[in-house]
């Protein structure tokens, strides 16, 4: 039985759709997280002895819960997209699907309750 | 298109190649990268008890302090920062620049040792000044 689709058209669609966009969400939150979680390191260094309260009290300047709360942000979407490139590299099969649903589902998760904190801690709750 | 499917090429199996530092920094990078992804609940154990009280807070700041604490804040930050200067790389890389091959394997020796290097300044300077 001969097949009448051209060459380009058999093969189009067999590659990972949205490519692109993959690539250059990856370099742009690589960019960010450079800086956040550089920042975000320096301010663990200087909490590091910290009482409960001082930490506390460290939330209290707006810069500390903004940047942390960027850095979440910035850092879960890298490490999602991340995982899901080793998934696909190395999972094939029926449990592919599932795997790359709960990769989404733990890095909105971590975010979420991360957050979650941020803002509690921020605003004295 | 099934059938199709199971004819695509594969990689050819990696023990034909001689081993390169690249080959070892291209994994390191992968395994670095998974590392910190299930280290993020570090943060979020850290960040939430900082949000729940002192009780759960003294809990999780006893453990980042013990030895087996410490031991993981210790690798976690080389994974960070060892991740950080691969990403580095892979900047200069998506610009064009350093990928001939001797200068991709300079970069592959020079990202193992400044991720070692500045790791043990960072807890030098935490051993000092903490």
């Amino acid at each position: 039985m001969s097949d009448f689709r051209t060459p380009l058209r058999r093969v189009r669609g067999l590659g990972a759709g949205g490519g692109t966009e993959h690539f250059w969400r990856q370099r742009l939150t690589a960019l960010s997280n450079a800086v956040l979680i550089t920042v975000f390191v320096i301010i663990l260094l200087t909490l590091m002895n910290d009482s409960y309260l001082d930490v506390r009290a460290a939330f209290g300047n707006p810069f500390v819960g903004i940047v942390m709360g960027l850095m979440v942000v910035s850092a879960t979407i890298h490490m999602k997209l991340g995982m899901q490139i080793i998934i696909e590299d190395y999972v094939h099969g029926g449990t592919k699907l599932p795997l790359l649903i709960l990769n989404t589902f733990f890095a909105i998760a971590v975010a979420a309750a991360c957050l979650y904190a941020i803002v509690k801690l921020s605003f004295g709750v | 298109m099934s059938d199709v499917k199971s004819a695509r090429p594969l990689s050819p199996h990696l023990s034909i190649y001689r081993f390169r530092p690249t080959m070892a920094m291209s994994i390191v990078h992968r395994i670095t990268g998974a590392a910190l992804y299930v280290g993020t609940l570090l943060l979020v154990w850290w960040l939430v008890a900082a949000a729940s009280g002192p009780d759960a807070f003294a809990t999780a700041s006893g453990f980042f302090g013990s030895i087996i604490g410490q031991l993981i804040l210790f690798g976690y930050s080389w994974a960070l920062i060892h991740h950080m200067l691969g990403g580095l790389r892979h900047f200069a890389w998506d610009m064009g620049y350093a990928d001939s091959k001797e200068t991709s394997t300079t970069l592959a020796v020079a990202t193992l040792i400044g991720s070692v290097t500045l790791t043990v300044v960072l807890w030098l300077g935490i051993v000092i000044f903490g």
